[in-house]
Protein backbone atom coordinates (compact mmCIF):
# COMPACT_ATOMS: atom_id res chain seq x y z
CA UNK A 1 0.00 0.00 0.00
CA UNK A 2 1.36 3.52 -1.04
CA UNK A 3 -0.13 5.41 1.68
CA UNK A 4 0.91 2.47 4.72
CA UNK A 5 2.63 4.44 7.32
CA UNK A 6 2.18 1.12 9.47
CA UNK A 7 0.02 2.39 11.63
CA UNK A 8 -0.81 -1.09 12.53
CA UNK A 9 1.54 -3.91 12.14
CA UNK A 10 0.99 -6.99 12.91
CA UNK A 11 3.76 -10.00 12.41
CA UNK A 12 3.15 -13.67 12.92
CA UNK A 13 0.31 -13.31 14.98
CA UNK A 14 -0.47 -16.85 16.19
CA UNK A 15 -3.22 -18.18 19.16
CA UNK A 16 -4.28 -21.31 19.79
CA UNK A 17 -7.04 -22.32 22.39
CA UNK A 18 -7.47 -25.15 23.99
CA UNK A 19 -10.71 -27.13 23.84
CA UNK A 20 -12.32 -29.74 26.05
CA UNK A 21 -13.87 -32.53 23.70
CA UNK A 22 -16.17 -34.74 24.71
CA UNK A 23 -18.13 -37.82 23.04
CA UNK A 24 -21.65 -38.57 23.30
CA UNK A 25 -23.45 -40.06 25.59
CA UNK A 26 -23.65 -40.04 29.44
CA UNK A 27 -20.27 -42.27 30.44
CA UNK A 28 -18.47 -40.27 28.30
CA UNK A 29 -19.74 -37.67 29.77
CA UNK A 30 -19.15 -38.94 33.39
CA UNK A 31 -15.61 -39.89 32.00
CA UNK A 32 -14.89 -36.12 30.63
CA UNK A 33 -15.71 -34.66 34.42
CA UNK A 34 -12.45 -36.37 35.92
CA UNK A 35 -10.44 -36.24 32.77
CA UNK A 36 -10.75 -34.27 30.25
CA UNK A 37 -9.53 -34.19 26.51
CA UNK A 38 -8.26 -31.70 24.98
CA UNK A 39 -7.79 -30.77 21.10
CA UNK A 40 -6.04 -27.85 20.37
CA UNK A 41 -7.61 -25.65 17.68
CA UNK A 42 -5.78 -23.17 15.99
CA UNK A 43 -7.61 -19.96 16.24
CA UNK A 44 -4.95 -17.68 14.49
CA UNK A 45 -2.21 -18.79 12.42
CA UNK A 46 0.98 -16.89 11.28
CA UNK A 47 -1.49 -13.71 10.59
CA UNK A 48 1.07 -10.85 9.36
CA UNK A 49 -0.76 -7.42 7.76
CA UNK A 50 -0.10 -3.75 8.05
CA UNK A 51 -2.55 -0.95 7.80
CA UNK A 52 -1.78 2.50 7.40
CA UNK A 53 -3.26 5.86 9.28
CA UNK A 54 -6.49 6.94 7.30
CA UNK A 55 -7.33 3.17 5.85
CA UNK A 56 -10.94 1.92 5.88
CA UNK A 57 -10.32 -1.66 6.09
CA UNK A 58 -13.00 -4.42 6.25
CA UNK A 59 -12.17 -7.51 8.02
CA UNK A 60 -14.14 -10.49 6.48
CA UNK A 61 -14.11 -14.08 6.81
CA UNK A 62 -16.90 -17.04 7.66
CA UNK A 63 -18.17 -17.55 11.38
CA UNK A 64 -15.50 -19.17 13.56
CA UNK A 65 -12.88 -18.30 11.04
CA UNK A 66 -11.18 -15.90 13.65
CA UNK A 67 -12.32 -12.50 12.88
CA UNK A 68 -13.00 -11.70 16.22
CA UNK A 69 -10.25 -13.29 18.21
CA UNK A 70 -7.97 -11.10 15.89
CA UNK A 71 -9.81 -7.91 16.83
CA UNK A 72 -9.46 -9.05 20.52
CA UNK A 73 -6.00 -9.61 20.24
CA UNK A 74 -5.63 -5.94 18.43
CA UNK A 75 -7.56 -4.49 21.05
CA UNK A 76 -6.00 -6.05 24.01
CA UNK A 77 -8.25 -8.30 25.18
CA UNK A 78 -6.60 -11.33 24.35
CA UNK A 79 -2.55 -12.18 24.47
CA UNK A 80 -1.49 -13.67 21.50
CA UNK A 81 0.96 -16.88 22.10
CA UNK A 82 3.35 -15.86 19.43
CA UNK A 83 4.22 -13.00 16.98
CA UNK A 84 4.13 -9.43 17.68
CA UNK A 85 1.61 -6.16 17.05
CA UNK A 86 2.75 -3.22 16.93
CA UNK A 87 -0.15 -0.19 17.23
CA UNK A 88 0.77 3.44 17.27
CA UNK A 89 3.71 2.12 19.29
CA UNK A 90 1.63 0.19 21.60
CA UNK A 91 1.78 -3.69 21.93
CA UNK A 92 -1.84 -3.69 22.87
CA UNK A 93 -1.58 -6.51 25.36
CA UNK A 94 1.36 -5.51 27.40
CA UNK A 95 0.18 -1.44 27.32
CA UNK A 96 -3.59 -2.35 27.39
CA UNK A 97 -4.43 0.72 29.89
CA UNK A 98 -2.37 3.37 28.25
CA UNK A 99 -3.02 2.06 24.63
CA UNK A 100 -7.04 1.73 25.22
CA UNK A 101 -7.38 5.62 25.52
CA UNK A 102 -6.31 5.81 21.65
CA UNK A 103 -8.96 3.08 20.73
CA UNK A 104 -12.62 3.20 20.43
CA UNK A 105 -14.35 -0.02 20.01
CA UNK A 106 -18.05 -0.97 18.94
CA UNK A 107 -19.55 -4.32 19.44
CA UNK A 108 -22.96 -5.00 17.62
CA UNK A 109 -24.30 -7.45 19.31
CA UNK A 110 -23.05 -6.26 23.31
CA UNK A 111 -23.93 -2.60 24.34
CA UNK A 112 -21.57 -0.37 26.38
CA UNK A 113 -24.51 1.91 27.13
CA UNK A 114 -26.51 1.35 30.70
CA UNK A 115 -29.95 0.24 29.80
CA UNK A 116 -32.43 2.38 32.48
CA UNK A 117 -30.97 5.76 32.04
CA UNK A 118 -30.60 8.15 29.85
CA UNK A 119 -28.11 8.10 26.66
CA UNK A 120 -26.84 11.37 28.33
CA UNK A 121 -26.14 9.96 31.53
CA UNK A 122 -23.79 7.02 29.79
CA UNK A 123 -21.94 9.48 27.60
CA UNK A 124 -21.10 11.24 31.19
CA UNK A 125 -19.89 8.23 33.09
CA UNK A 126 -18.17 7.17 30.05
CA UNK A 127 -16.16 10.84 29.91
CA UNK A 128 -15.39 10.23 33.88
CA UNK A 129 -13.93 6.74 32.69
CA UNK A 130 -12.04 7.98 29.80
CA UNK A 131 -11.03 11.17 32.00
CA UNK A 132 -11.77 13.10 28.87
CA UNK A 133 -11.46 16.75 29.84
CA UNK A 134 -14.12 19.37 29.41
CA UNK A 135 -13.92 21.12 26.78
CA UNK A 136 -12.82 18.17 24.32
CA UNK A 137 -15.98 15.90 25.44
CA UNK A 138 -18.87 19.63 24.88
CA UNK A 139 -17.01 19.81 21.48
CA UNK A 140 -17.21 15.50 20.71
CA UNK A 141 -20.97 15.81 21.96
CA UNK A 142 -22.07 18.77 19.73
CA UNK A 143 -20.39 17.02 16.87
CA UNK A 144 -21.47 13.77 17.32
CA UNK A 145 -25.06 14.90 17.91
CA UNK A 146 -25.07 16.72 14.94
CA UNK A 147 -23.35 14.53 12.60
CA UNK A 148 -25.35 11.48 13.83
CA UNK A 149 -28.73 13.47 14.57
CA UNK A 150 -28.67 12.30 18.24
CA UNK A 151 -30.52 15.76 19.53
CA UNK A 152 -33.64 14.19 20.22
CA UNK A 153 -32.51 10.37 21.28
CA UNK A 154 -29.82 11.17 23.80
CA UNK A 155 -32.28 12.20 26.52
CA UNK A 156 -34.48 9.24 26.24
CA UNK A 157 -33.10 5.80 28.41
CA UNK A 158 -31.67 3.29 26.21
CA UNK A 159 -34.40 0.91 26.67
CA UNK A 160 -36.95 2.82 24.85
CA UNK A 161 -34.32 3.27 21.48
CA UNK A 162 -35.01 1.31 18.46
CA UNK A 163 -31.72 -0.70 17.35
CA UNK A 164 -30.91 1.83 14.87
CA UNK A 165 -30.67 4.65 17.31
CA UNK A 166 -29.16 2.01 19.70
CA UNK A 167 -26.60 1.74 17.27
CA UNK A 168 -26.04 5.73 16.58
CA UNK A 169 -25.51 5.87 20.22
CA UNK A 170 -23.04 3.08 20.78
CA UNK A 171 -20.90 4.75 17.88
CA UNK A 172 -21.52 7.97 19.68
CA UNK A 173 -20.14 6.57 22.83
CA UNK A 174 -17.30 4.58 21.05
CA UNK A 175 -16.14 8.23 19.95
CA UNK A 176 -16.19 10.14 22.90
CA UNK A 177 -12.96 10.41 23.96
CA UNK A 178 -11.22 11.12 20.07
CA UNK A 179 -10.38 7.74 19.16
CA UNK A 180 -7.57 7.84 16.63
CA UNK A 181 -8.86 3.67 16.01
CA UNK A 182 -12.24 2.58 15.90
CA UNK A 183 -12.63 -1.14 15.34
CA UNK A 184 -16.56 -1.94 14.34
CA UNK A 185 -17.64 -5.37 15.13
CA UNK A 186 -20.93 -5.98 12.97
CA UNK A 187 -21.89 -2.46 13.40
CA UNK A 188 -25.32 -2.84 11.19
CA UNK A 189 -26.07 -6.01 12.22
CA UNK A 190 -29.91 -6.16 12.22
CA UNK A 191 -30.59 -2.89 11.26
CA UNK A 192 -33.09 -1.00 8.79
CA UNK A 193 -32.45 -0.25 5.91
CA UNK A 194 -32.18 3.81 6.11
CA UNK A 195 -30.43 3.28 9.81
CA UNK A 196 -27.91 1.19 7.63
CA UNK A 197 -27.50 3.80 5.17
CA UNK A 198 -27.13 6.47 8.26
CA UNK A 199 -24.56 4.36 10.25
CA UNK A 200 -22.48 3.93 6.89
CA UNK A 201 -22.95 7.56 5.56
CA UNK A 202 -21.29 8.66 9.29
CA UNK A 203 -18.33 5.61 9.28
CA UNK A 204 -17.50 7.78 5.77
CA UNK A 205 -17.27 11.25 6.62
CA UNK A 206 -15.63 10.27 10.38
CA UNK A 207 -13.09 8.95 7.86
CA UNK A 208 -12.71 11.86 5.77
CA UNK A 209 -13.42 14.34 8.16
CA UNK A 210 -11.77 13.00 11.44
CA UNK A 211 -8.86 11.12 9.94
CA UNK A 212 -9.90 8.02 12.09
CA UNK A 213 -8.20 4.56 10.79
CA UNK A 214 -11.56 2.39 10.74
CA UNK A 215 -11.35 -1.22 10.97
CA UNK A 216 -14.61 -3.33 10.47
CA UNK A 217 -15.96 -6.79 10.70
CA UNK A 218 -19.06 -7.26 8.98
CA UNK A 219 -21.19 -10.51 6.93
CA UNK A 220 -22.93 -7.61 5.15
CA UNK A 221 -21.00 -7.45 1.90
CA UNK A 222 -22.41 -3.47 0.97
CA UNK A 223 -21.29 -2.74 4.05
CA UNK A 224 -18.06 -3.58 2.29
CA UNK A 225 -18.71 -2.03 -0.98
CA UNK A 226 -19.97 0.88 0.45
CA UNK A 227 -17.16 2.11 2.83
CA UNK A 228 -13.70 -0.28 2.69
CA UNK A 229 -11.59 0.53 0.35
CA UNK A 230 -9.33 -2.71 1.43
CA UNK A 231 -10.34 -6.11 2.31
CA UNK A 232 -8.73 -8.72 4.59
CA UNK A 233 -10.16 -11.84 4.23
CA UNK A 234 -9.38 -14.79 6.80
CA UNK A 235 -10.65 -18.33 7.12
CA UNK A 236 -9.31 -21.09 9.21
CA UNK A 237 -7.14 -18.90 10.68
CA UNK A 238 -5.16 -17.90 8.29
CA UNK A 239 -4.90 -14.86 6.19
CA UNK A 240 -6.12 -15.82 2.62
CA UNK A 241 -6.78 -12.43 0.89
CA UNK A 242 -5.58 -8.51 1.34
CA UNK A 243 -6.30 -6.50 -1.28
CA UNK A 244 -8.89 -4.13 -2.66
CA UNK A 245 -12.25 -4.72 -3.70
CA UNK A 246 -11.53 -3.85 -7.22
CA UNK A 247 -9.19 -6.42 -7.51
CA UNK A 248 -11.01 -8.67 -6.47
CA UNK A 249 -14.05 -7.81 -8.84
CA UNK A 250 -11.26 -8.08 -11.64
CA UNK A 251 -10.52 -11.68 -10.19
CA UNK A 252 -13.81 -13.07 -10.66
CA UNK A 253 -14.81 -11.00 -13.57
CA UNK A 254 -17.18 -9.25 -14.72
CA UNK A 255 -20.00 -11.52 -15.03
CA UNK A 256 -23.92 -10.44 -14.68
CA UNK A 257 -27.11 -11.99 -13.90
CA UNK A 258 -30.28 -11.06 -16.13
CA UNK A 259 -33.57 -12.11 -14.12
CA UNK A 260 -36.24 -12.15 -17.34
CA UNK A 261 -40.41 -12.22 -16.50
CA UNK A 262 -42.28 -13.97 -19.06
CA UNK A 263 -46.07 -15.01 -20.09
CA UNK A 264 -46.90 -17.70 -21.82
CA UNK A 265 -46.35 -21.66 -21.61
CA UNK A 266 -42.52 -23.37 -21.92
CA UNK A 267 -40.45 -25.62 -20.84
CA UNK A 268 -36.86 -24.25 -20.07
CA UNK A 269 -34.96 -22.75 -22.84
CA UNK A 270 -31.33 -23.14 -22.68
CA UNK A 271 -29.31 -20.17 -24.33
CA UNK A 272 -25.93 -21.31 -25.35
CA UNK A 273 -23.02 -18.68 -23.70
CA UNK A 274 -25.63 -18.03 -20.27
CA UNK A 275 -25.78 -20.32 -17.57
CA UNK A 276 -29.53 -21.14 -16.14
CA UNK A 277 -29.80 -20.31 -12.56
CA UNK A 278 -33.31 -20.43 -12.48
CA UNK A 279 -36.28 -21.33 -14.64
CA UNK A 280 -39.80 -21.41 -13.02
CA UNK A 281 -43.20 -20.08 -14.07
CA UNK A 282 -43.12 -16.26 -15.40
CA UNK A 283 -39.88 -16.44 -14.74
CA UNK A 284 -35.89 -16.94 -15.78
CA UNK A 285 -32.69 -16.31 -14.27
CA UNK A 286 -29.71 -16.66 -16.70
CA UNK A 287 -25.66 -16.06 -15.55
CA UNK A 288 -23.76 -14.49 -18.66
CA UNK A 289 -20.47 -12.62 -19.51
CA UNK A 290 -21.36 -9.46 -21.44
CA UNK A 291 -18.18 -9.81 -23.58
CA UNK A 292 -19.46 -12.75 -24.78
CA UNK A 293 -22.71 -12.52 -25.27
CA UNK A 294 -24.99 -9.41 -25.74
CA UNK A 295 -28.57 -8.79 -23.38
CA UNK A 296 -30.01 -8.43 -26.91
CA UNK A 297 -29.08 -11.56 -27.86
CA UNK A 298 -30.41 -13.31 -25.08
CA UNK A 299 -33.74 -11.59 -25.11
CA UNK A 300 -34.73 -12.00 -29.05
CA UNK A 301 -33.76 -15.86 -28.24
CA UNK A 302 -36.09 -15.61 -25.51
CA UNK A 303 -38.76 -14.10 -27.65
CA UNK A 304 -38.54 -16.76 -30.14
CA UNK A 305 -40.40 -19.50 -27.37
CA UNK A 306 -42.06 -16.75 -24.82
CA UNK A 307 -43.59 -13.18 -24.28
CA UNK A 308 -40.85 -11.05 -22.34
CA UNK A 309 -41.94 -9.02 -20.14
CA UNK A 310 -39.73 -7.37 -17.80
CA UNK A 311 -35.85 -7.39 -17.61
CA UNK A 312 -33.31 -6.52 -14.85
CA UNK A 313 -29.56 -7.15 -15.35
CA UNK A 314 -27.52 -6.78 -12.17
CA UNK A 315 -23.49 -6.68 -12.21
CA UNK A 316 -22.24 -10.21 -10.50
CA UNK A 317 -22.91 -9.49 -6.49
CA UNK A 318 -19.85 -8.97 -4.04
CA UNK A 319 -21.37 -12.06 -2.27
CA UNK A 320 -21.22 -14.05 -4.82
CA UNK A 321 -17.46 -12.91 -4.81
CA UNK A 322 -16.86 -13.75 -1.37
CA UNK A 323 -18.76 -17.08 -1.76
CA UNK A 324 -16.14 -18.32 -4.44
CA UNK A 325 -12.96 -16.72 -2.57
CA UNK A 326 -14.32 -18.95 -0.04
CA UNK A 327 -14.69 -21.89 -2.56
CA UNK A 328 -11.11 -20.98 -3.84
CA UNK A 329 -9.51 -21.81 -0.75
CA UNK A 330 -11.50 -24.63 0.62
CA UNK A 331 -13.34 -22.72 4.14
CA UNK B 1 -13.21 6.55 44.10
CA UNK B 2 -14.81 9.52 42.39
CA UNK B 3 -15.11 6.98 39.20
CA UNK B 4 -16.92 4.54 41.42
CA UNK B 5 -19.46 7.03 42.87
CA UNK B 6 -20.53 7.97 39.68
CA UNK B 7 -20.96 4.38 38.99
CA UNK B 8 -23.39 4.48 42.08
CA UNK B 9 -25.23 6.95 41.09
CA UNK B 10 -25.90 5.81 37.45
CA UNK B 11 -26.77 2.75 39.35
CA UNK B 12 -29.28 4.48 41.71
CA UNK B 13 -31.17 6.32 38.73
CA UNK B 14 -31.29 3.00 37.13
CA UNK B 15 -32.99 1.24 39.94
CA UNK B 16 -34.87 4.37 40.48
CA UNK B 17 -36.56 3.87 37.48
CA UNK B 18 -38.39 0.51 39.11
CA UNK B 19 -39.66 2.02 42.00
CA UNK B 20 -42.14 -0.44 43.05
CA UNK B 21 -40.21 -3.51 42.88
CA UNK B 22 -37.49 -1.60 44.75
CA UNK B 23 -39.43 -0.92 47.72
CA UNK B 24 -41.34 -4.28 47.43
CA UNK B 25 -37.54 -6.06 47.59
CA UNK B 26 -36.38 -3.78 50.08
CA UNK B 27 -39.11 -4.85 52.61
CA UNK B 28 -38.41 -8.70 51.72
CA UNK B 29 -34.80 -8.00 52.21
CA UNK B 30 -35.86 -6.48 55.66
CA UNK B 31 -37.79 -9.53 57.18
CA UNK B 32 -35.52 -12.10 55.74
CA UNK B 33 -32.94 -11.75 58.52
CA UNK B 34 -35.68 -10.61 60.90
CA UNK B 35 -36.61 -14.00 60.42
CA UNK B 36 -33.40 -15.73 61.87
CA UNK B 37 -32.87 -12.48 64.60
CA UNK B 38 -36.61 -14.01 65.61
CA UNK B 39 -35.13 -17.18 65.76
CA UNK B 40 -32.10 -16.02 68.31
CA UNK B 41 -35.11 -14.30 70.38
CA UNK B 42 -36.95 -17.34 70.98
CA UNK B 43 -33.65 -19.16 71.53
CA UNK B 44 -32.83 -17.03 74.57
CA UNK B 45 -36.20 -16.67 75.64
CA UNK B 46 -35.62 -20.39 76.62
CA UNK B 47 -32.10 -20.78 77.64
CA UNK B 48 -31.64 -17.16 78.77
CA UNK B 49 -28.14 -17.28 77.69
CA UNK B 50 -25.38 -18.94 75.18
CA UNK B 51 -21.88 -19.87 77.05
CA UNK B 52 -21.86 -16.81 79.07
CA UNK B 53 -22.86 -14.69 76.16
CA UNK B 54 -26.05 -12.73 76.83
CA UNK B 55 -28.94 -12.08 74.22
CA UNK B 56 -28.35 -8.34 73.68
CA UNK B 57 -24.17 -9.48 73.51
CA UNK B 58 -25.01 -11.99 70.61
CA UNK B 59 -27.33 -9.59 69.21
CA UNK B 60 -24.96 -7.46 68.64
CA UNK B 61 -22.36 -9.84 67.11
CA UNK B 62 -25.17 -10.50 65.01
CA UNK B 63 -26.10 -7.24 64.10
CA UNK B 64 -22.03 -6.47 63.14
CA UNK B 65 -21.82 -9.31 60.60
CA UNK B 66 -25.43 -8.74 59.57
CA UNK B 67 -24.23 -4.92 58.39
CA UNK B 68 -21.40 -5.99 57.12
CA UNK B 69 -23.01 -8.57 54.79
CA UNK B 70 -25.88 -6.22 53.71
CA UNK B 71 -23.10 -3.33 52.80
CA UNK B 72 -21.44 -6.01 50.87
CA UNK B 73 -24.03 -7.20 49.42
CA UNK B 74 -24.35 -3.32 48.23
CA UNK B 75 -21.35 -2.31 47.04
CA UNK B 76 -19.58 -5.49 45.94
CA UNK B 77 -22.36 -7.09 43.73
CA UNK B 78 -20.50 -6.42 41.01
CA UNK B 79 -18.25 -9.51 41.62
CA UNK B 80 -21.34 -11.49 43.43
CA UNK B 81 -22.93 -11.69 39.68
CA UNK B 82 -19.82 -11.63 37.77
CA UNK B 83 -20.58 -14.80 36.21
CA UNK B 84 -23.00 -13.28 33.91
CA UNK B 85 -20.64 -10.71 33.03
CA UNK B 86 -18.29 -13.46 31.51
CA UNK B 87 -20.93 -15.17 30.29
CA UNK B 88 -22.53 -12.58 28.20
CA UNK B 89 -18.82 -11.27 27.19
CA UNK B 90 -19.33 -7.94 28.70
CA UNK B 91 -15.94 -8.23 30.26
CA UNK B 92 -14.27 -7.84 27.10
CA UNK B 93 -15.72 -4.69 27.45
CA UNK B 94 -14.45 -3.96 30.29
CA UNK B 95 -10.66 -4.60 29.24
CA UNK B 96 -11.29 -2.00 26.09
CA UNK B 97 -11.53 0.78 28.90
CA UNK B 98 -8.60 1.85 30.42
CA UNK B 99 -9.20 1.42 34.23
CA UNK B 100 -9.06 -1.38 36.24
CA UNK B 101 -10.56 -4.45 35.38
CA UNK B 102 -11.09 -4.68 39.13
CA UNK B 103 -12.65 -1.05 39.97
CA UNK B 104 -14.93 -1.53 37.26
CA UNK B 105 -16.53 -4.60 37.87
CA UNK B 106 -17.70 -2.89 41.42
CA UNK B 107 -19.01 -0.70 39.29
CA UNK B 108 -21.11 -2.65 37.00
CA UNK B 109 -23.71 -3.75 39.96
CA UNK B 110 -24.92 -2.16 42.92
CA UNK B 111 -28.12 -3.75 45.02
CA UNK B 112 -29.64 -1.35 46.28
CA UNK B 113 -32.62 -3.35 47.83
CA UNK B 114 -29.95 -4.31 50.17
CA UNK B 115 -30.89 -1.53 52.37
CA UNK B 116 -33.72 -3.17 53.62
CA UNK B 117 -31.33 -5.73 55.44
CA UNK B 118 -28.99 -3.18 56.36
CA UNK B 119 -31.95 -1.06 58.24
CA UNK B 120 -33.26 -3.91 59.76
CA UNK B 121 -29.36 -4.63 61.01
CA UNK B 122 -28.99 -1.39 61.73
CA UNK B 123 -32.04 -1.16 64.67
CA UNK B 124 -30.80 -4.66 66.10
CA UNK B 125 -27.38 -2.66 66.27
CA UNK B 126 -28.48 0.15 67.80
CA UNK B 127 -30.90 -1.66 70.38
CA UNK B 128 -28.32 -3.87 71.76
CA UNK B 129 -25.61 -1.27 72.00
CA UNK B 130 -28.52 0.83 73.95
CA UNK B 131 -29.34 -2.36 76.04
CA UNK B 132 -25.61 -3.17 76.97
CA UNK B 133 -23.84 -0.92 79.49
CA UNK B 134 -20.78 0.33 79.51
CA UNK B 135 -20.51 0.60 75.38
CA UNK B 136 -21.10 4.60 74.95
CA UNK B 137 -17.68 5.38 74.88
CA UNK B 138 -15.48 6.94 72.18
CA UNK B 139 -12.75 4.14 71.30
CA UNK B 140 -15.40 1.17 71.94
CA UNK B 141 -17.71 2.87 69.12
CA UNK B 142 -15.13 3.33 66.93
CA UNK B 143 -13.68 -0.14 66.95
CA UNK B 144 -17.34 -1.50 66.27
CA UNK B 145 -17.06 0.84 63.08
CA UNK B 146 -13.88 -0.76 62.35
CA UNK B 147 -15.58 -4.29 62.71
CA UNK B 148 -18.44 -3.75 60.63
CA UNK B 149 -16.01 -1.93 57.94
CA UNK B 150 -13.55 -4.64 57.98
CA UNK B 151 -16.32 -7.46 57.48
CA UNK B 152 -17.48 -5.23 54.78
CA UNK B 153 -13.76 -6.04 53.39
CA UNK B 154 -13.82 -9.95 53.86
CA UNK B 155 -16.90 -10.43 52.63
CA UNK B 156 -15.83 -8.73 49.53
CA UNK B 157 -12.88 -10.76 49.35
CA UNK B 158 -14.81 -13.93 49.04
CA UNK B 159 -16.76 -12.20 46.65
CA UNK B 160 -13.56 -11.60 44.67
CA UNK B 161 -12.50 -14.87 45.37
CA UNK B 162 -15.69 -16.52 43.98
CA UNK B 163 -15.48 -14.68 40.81
CA UNK B 164 -12.39 -15.42 39.93
CA UNK B 165 -13.43 -18.59 39.44
CA UNK B 166 -15.92 -17.70 36.97
CA UNK B 167 -12.57 -17.35 34.86
CA UNK B 168 -11.65 -21.20 34.85
CA UNK B 169 -15.81 -22.17 34.74
CA UNK B 170 -18.62 -20.21 33.59
CA UNK B 171 -20.98 -21.24 35.97
CA UNK B 172 -20.82 -19.42 38.90
CA UNK B 173 -19.80 -21.50 41.78
CA UNK B 174 -22.42 -22.40 44.50
CA UNK B 175 -19.49 -23.38 47.10
CA UNK B 176 -18.37 -19.75 47.27
CA UNK B 177 -22.24 -19.45 48.94
CA UNK B 178 -21.21 -21.73 51.65
CA UNK B 179 -18.06 -19.06 52.61
CA UNK B 180 -20.44 -15.91 52.13
CA UNK B 181 -23.67 -17.62 53.54
CA UNK B 182 -22.39 -20.01 55.58
CA UNK B 183 -19.64 -17.51 56.78
CA UNK B 184 -22.65 -14.86 58.13
CA UNK B 185 -24.40 -17.60 59.68
CA UNK B 186 -21.50 -18.98 61.59
CA UNK B 187 -19.84 -15.53 62.52
CA UNK B 188 -23.63 -14.32 63.65
CA UNK B 189 -23.16 -16.31 66.62
CA UNK B 190 -19.62 -15.41 68.92
CA UNK B 191 -17.56 -18.41 67.84
CA UNK B 192 -16.48 -19.70 71.31
CA UNK B 193 -20.00 -21.81 70.92
CA UNK B 194 -18.26 -23.94 67.91
CA UNK B 195 -15.40 -26.54 67.83
CA UNK B 196 -11.91 -25.47 67.91
CA UNK B 197 -11.60 -26.21 64.27
CA UNK B 198 -14.35 -24.47 63.09
CA UNK B 199 -13.08 -21.32 65.21
CA UNK B 200 -9.86 -21.49 63.70
CA UNK B 201 -10.60 -21.64 60.48
CA UNK B 202 -13.06 -18.44 60.61
CA UNK B 203 -9.72 -16.63 62.13
CA UNK B 204 -7.27 -17.41 60.41
CA UNK B 205 -8.31 -18.79 56.66
CA UNK B 206 -11.49 -16.43 56.72
CA UNK B 207 -10.97 -14.05 59.26
CA UNK B 208 -14.55 -13.27 60.32
CA UNK B 209 -13.12 -13.93 63.78
CA UNK B 210 -11.29 -11.04 63.73
CA UNK B 211 -14.25 -8.76 62.65
CA UNK B 212 -17.28 -10.26 65.42
CA UNK B 213 -16.16 -12.64 68.04
CA UNK B 214 -12.58 -11.53 68.72
CA UNK B 215 -12.55 -7.64 69.55
CA UNK B 216 -16.07 -8.07 70.82
CA UNK B 217 -14.53 -10.17 73.77
CA UNK B 218 -12.21 -6.30 74.45
CA UNK B 219 -15.46 -4.20 73.94
CA UNK B 220 -17.54 -6.71 75.97
CA UNK B 221 -14.98 -7.06 78.89
CA UNK B 222 -14.97 -10.43 78.46
CA UNK B 223 -11.25 -10.11 78.13
CA UNK B 224 -8.96 -7.38 80.01
CA UNK B 225 -6.93 -5.97 77.57
CA UNK B 226 -5.50 -2.64 76.06
CA UNK B 227 -8.62 -0.94 73.91
CA UNK B 228 -6.02 -0.97 71.13
CA UNK B 229 -6.30 -4.06 70.40
CA UNK B 230 -10.20 -4.57 69.30
CA UNK B 231 -9.21 -1.24 67.17
CA UNK B 232 -6.52 -3.06 65.46
CA UNK B 233 -7.97 -6.20 64.95
CA UNK B 234 -10.05 -5.70 62.92
CA UNK B 235 -7.81 -4.56 60.30
CA UNK B 236 -6.53 -8.16 60.35
CA UNK B 237 -9.81 -8.98 58.44
CA UNK B 238 -8.90 -6.89 55.75
CA UNK B 239 -5.60 -8.24 55.27
CA UNK B 240 -7.59 -11.14 54.14
CA UNK B 241 -8.59 -8.84 50.55
CA UNK B 242 -4.77 -8.69 49.46
CA UNK B 243 -4.56 -12.64 48.67
CA UNK B 244 -8.15 -12.11 47.12
CA UNK B 245 -7.05 -9.59 44.59
CA UNK B 246 -3.41 -11.44 43.47
CA UNK B 247 -5.69 -14.83 42.58
CA UNK B 248 -8.24 -12.35 40.86
CA UNK B 249 -5.40 -10.77 39.10
CA UNK B 250 -4.04 -14.21 38.23
CA UNK B 251 -7.96 -14.97 36.77
CA UNK B 252 -7.77 -11.66 34.70
CA UNK B 253 -4.35 -12.95 33.48
CA UNK B 254 -5.81 -16.46 32.53
CA UNK B 255 -8.90 -14.93 30.69
CA UNK B 256 -6.61 -13.00 28.53
CA UNK B 257 -4.91 -15.53 27.42
CA UNK B 258 -7.28 -17.96 26.95
CA UNK B 259 -10.20 -15.73 26.16
CA UNK B 260 -12.88 -18.33 27.76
Amino acid sequence: MSRNNGMIRLEGIGKSFKVATRTAGLKEAAKALFARKHTVVEALKDISFSIGEGEVVGYIGPNGAGKSTTIKVMSGILVPDDGSCSIMGYTPWKDRAEYVKHIGVVFGQRSQLWWDVPVLDSFELLRDIYKIPEAQYKANISMLTEMLALETIVQMPVRQLSLGQRMRCEIAASLLHSPKLLFLDEPTIGLDAVSKLAVRSFIKKLNKEQGVTVILTTHDMSDIEALASRILMIGKGSLLYDGSLEELKGRFGSGKTVTVDYRGESGPIEIPGAAMLEWSAERAVYSFDPEQLTLAEIVSRLSAFVEVVDIEVVAKDIDEMIVRLYEEHKI
Amino acid sequence: MRLYFKYMSIHLKSQMQYRTSFFLMSFGQFFIPFMVFGGLYLMFERFGQLKGWSFFEVALCFSVIHLSFSLSECFARGFDAFSSLVGKGDFDRLLVRPRSAALQVLGSKFEFTRIGRLLQSGIVFIWSVSNLPGLWTFPKLLALLFMVFNGLLIFTGIFILAATFCFWTIQALEVANVFTDGGREMAQYPLNIYEKGVTRFFTFIIPFGCVSYLPLMYILDKREGDMLLPLLMPFGGALFLIPCLLIWRIGVKHYRSTGS
